[in-house]
């Protein structure tokens, strides 16, 4: 009686062994092959000189070659010095998103209008934003400009068509588009935040500005820590809007890493330096992943 | 019963003027989709056109190709959304509710996997797409989006907010896990699949990078695509570029306007970006 009992306990485990595999294969063999190989792939190619269209027999292999010329590469050396610069738009949207996120979850009427409201860039699709604000910022006759006339401003900047002002303005239109994600991911963490906290502040006779210091920042840390370190890693893959308002120009002003990695690739069809880029590219993320699980602990005071 | 608070009025003014003046390129567009050309840069700016050229404009953009961009970005992000919710499904099932040699093995590297920046395998994957004769095709632009790591995070996460007991007894009345699965555990999460399905269905819709790489065909072209083409085209004639615009954007709209709570509960869950 005892066997039996083992025996169909044992063909049970074996099947939910065969099952699990069965479950995960699909997903497990997709990202395997979309995922893991092309991953090695690109650091396989990253030391060799390559035009794809040549066929496989024309892969040269060049050893650091390719990290050596983009370290010298002034056009690549400028995407990443932009894509550093883009770092700006983080910060100061997770403060722009704290303050309304505050504002709208406690002291106004129709939250989720505003929820909506300001999620509306987010879920739009980039490249129709992106044409939009290419109007709007037409130098000689668009909106923007011409309101700025009518103020009395009479050399008003050329926006995205201007070497010094094409990265603030798409700086502004990438913030415009995250504020409603991070407002949205702020009042969830707010929410999670103890009522009694607050509830003993107003005994203590706590202001506003002691609250939101002492209980409010400390208690959203978490989040705030998520939505930087999201945030950073989304900057270095910033591509849509660069590809369809500026293609990097004028004069490399705009140009990013992956759209560099892009151009190189698929424009001037160099397989193998695109390559280092994408190495470059993939070492910058992981780092950044690397010291947020370093800084977890020191920043994070729960 | 609650009594008026003087306070929550004045920001909910202040408030609605700031998201205003963030709807105002919304605005913007939908106005000069509606003018004729000789208006669009009227200043001030004619937020109700005096002159109106709707048909005319949505017209012209709708016979310029639209219809079928429309058509091909409708079939992928179906096609696309349903699969990879599927396999998504599947995988977080296994993942939370089986037990089997090498699933924390197997889950670790899917976390692993999950810090690879899509740009970082974008050239091997248009290698292999390309040997596989699947470049400038809808399935291999389906293929290519068919898997993710953040779906089958979020599905699991619900899953795991299912009661193990419920899958238990079902085994012992004899259902396998392919039954369990289907009639227990899926149903159960039907809230959790259509977040991550209207999500998954907004994020494809909005995918601008793979169809830019792998489609080369005008005829296949996704509306993302389209609109930048018209772009390039009709570039000089900005009332049709918003009818473009208001075009890509609307099915979106709908889609929010149905699952608005969906999408924001599944934003809030956090860490969620395809």
């Amino acid at each position: 009686m005892k066997q039996k009992k083992n025996s169909v306990q044992l063909s049970m485990g074996a099947r939910e062994q065969i099952a699990g595999y069965l479950f995960v294969a699909p997903l497990m063999i997709g990202l395997v092959v979309l995922t893991l190989i092309p991953v090695l792939g690109s650091l396989l190619l990253s030391f060799t000189s390559w035009n794809f269209v040549a066929g496989i027999d024309a892969i040269k292999f060049v050893g650091l070659d390719n990290f050596d010329r983009l370290f010298h590469d002034s056009v690549f050396m400028k995407s990443l010095v932009n894509n550093l610069i883009f770092i700006i738009t983080v910060p100061i949207t997770i403060v722009l998103a704290l303050v309304l996120a505050i504002i709208i979850d406690k002291h106004v009427y129709l939250k989720d209008m505003f929820k909506v409201v300001y999620f509306l860039p987010y879920i739009s699709s980039v490249v129709a934003i992106a044409m939009v604000w290419q109007v709007l910022f037409h130098p000689s006759h668009g909106p923007v400009n011409n309101f700025l006339i009518s103020l009395g401003i009479e050399n008003p900047p050329k926006w995205l068509a201007d070497i010094d002002y094409a990265m603030p303005s798409l700086m502004m239109i990438q913030i415009w588009i995250l504020l409603g994600y991070n407002i949205i991911i702020f009042i969830a963490g707010l929410q999670g935040i103890p009522k009694d906290l607050y509830e003993a502040a107003d005994i203590d006779g706590a202001n506003t500005w002691t609250k939101f210091r002492k209980i409010t920042v400390p208690c959203i840390s978490p989040t705030t820590f998520f939505l930087l370190v999201t945030g950073i890693i989304g900057t270095f893959k910033i591509f849509d809007l660069i590809q369809v308002l500026t293609q990097g120009g004028p004069a490399n002003s705009t140009t990013v890493i992956v759209y560099e990695l892009y151009d190189t690739a698929f424009n001037q069809l160099k397989t193998g330096y695109a390559s280092s880029m994408a190495l470059v590219l993939f070492i910058i993320c992981l780092a950044i992943t690397g010291m947020q699980m370093l800084a977890q602990k020191k920043w994070v005071n729960y | 019963m609650k009594h008026i608070n003087v306070s929550k009025i004045v920001w909910t003014v202040i408030m609605a003027a700031f998201g205003m003046l963030s709807l105002l390129p919304f605005l913007w567009m939908l106005t000069t989709s509606f003018k004729p050309e000789a208006d669009v840069f009227n200043f001030p700016i004619e937020w109700i056109p005096t002159k109106w050229h709707l048909i005319e404009n949505y017209k012209q953009v709708w016979t310029g190709g639209f219809l079928r961009y429309y058509t091909n970005s409708i079939y992928i992000t179906l096609t696309t959304t349903l699969i990879n919710v599927f396999v998504c499904a599947l995988a977080a099932f296994g993942f939370s509710k089986l037990r089997f040699r090498g699933r924390d093995t197997m889950f670790l590297l899917v976390l692993a996997l999950y810090m690879v920046p899509p740009q970082a395998s974008l050239v091997p994957q248009f290698l292999l797409f390309n040997w596989l004769n699947l470049i400038d095709t809808h399935i291999g632009l389906i293929l290519i989006n068919s898997f993710s790591i953040i779906g089958a995070f979020m599905l699991r996460q619900f899953f795991m907010g299912v009661n193990n007991e419920f899958m238990e007894s079902a085994r012992m009345d004899g259902a396998g896990h392919f039954r369990s699965f289907f009639q227990i555990a899926l149903p159960l999460i039907r809230p959790g699949l259509a977040t991550y399905a209207i999500l998954r269905f907004i994020w494809t819709w909005n995918d601008y990078q793979y169809p830019l790489i792998f489609l080369k065909s005008k005829d296949l072209f996704t509306i993302q695509l389209g609109i930048r083409l018209f772009g390039d085209q009709y570039g000089d004639i900005y009332s049709l570029m918003m009818a473009g615009a208001v075009s890509a954007i609307v099915p979106l709209l709908i889609i929010f306007a149905i699952g608005q709570k969906q999408v924001i509960e599944g934003i809030s869950l956090g860490g969620v970006k395809g």
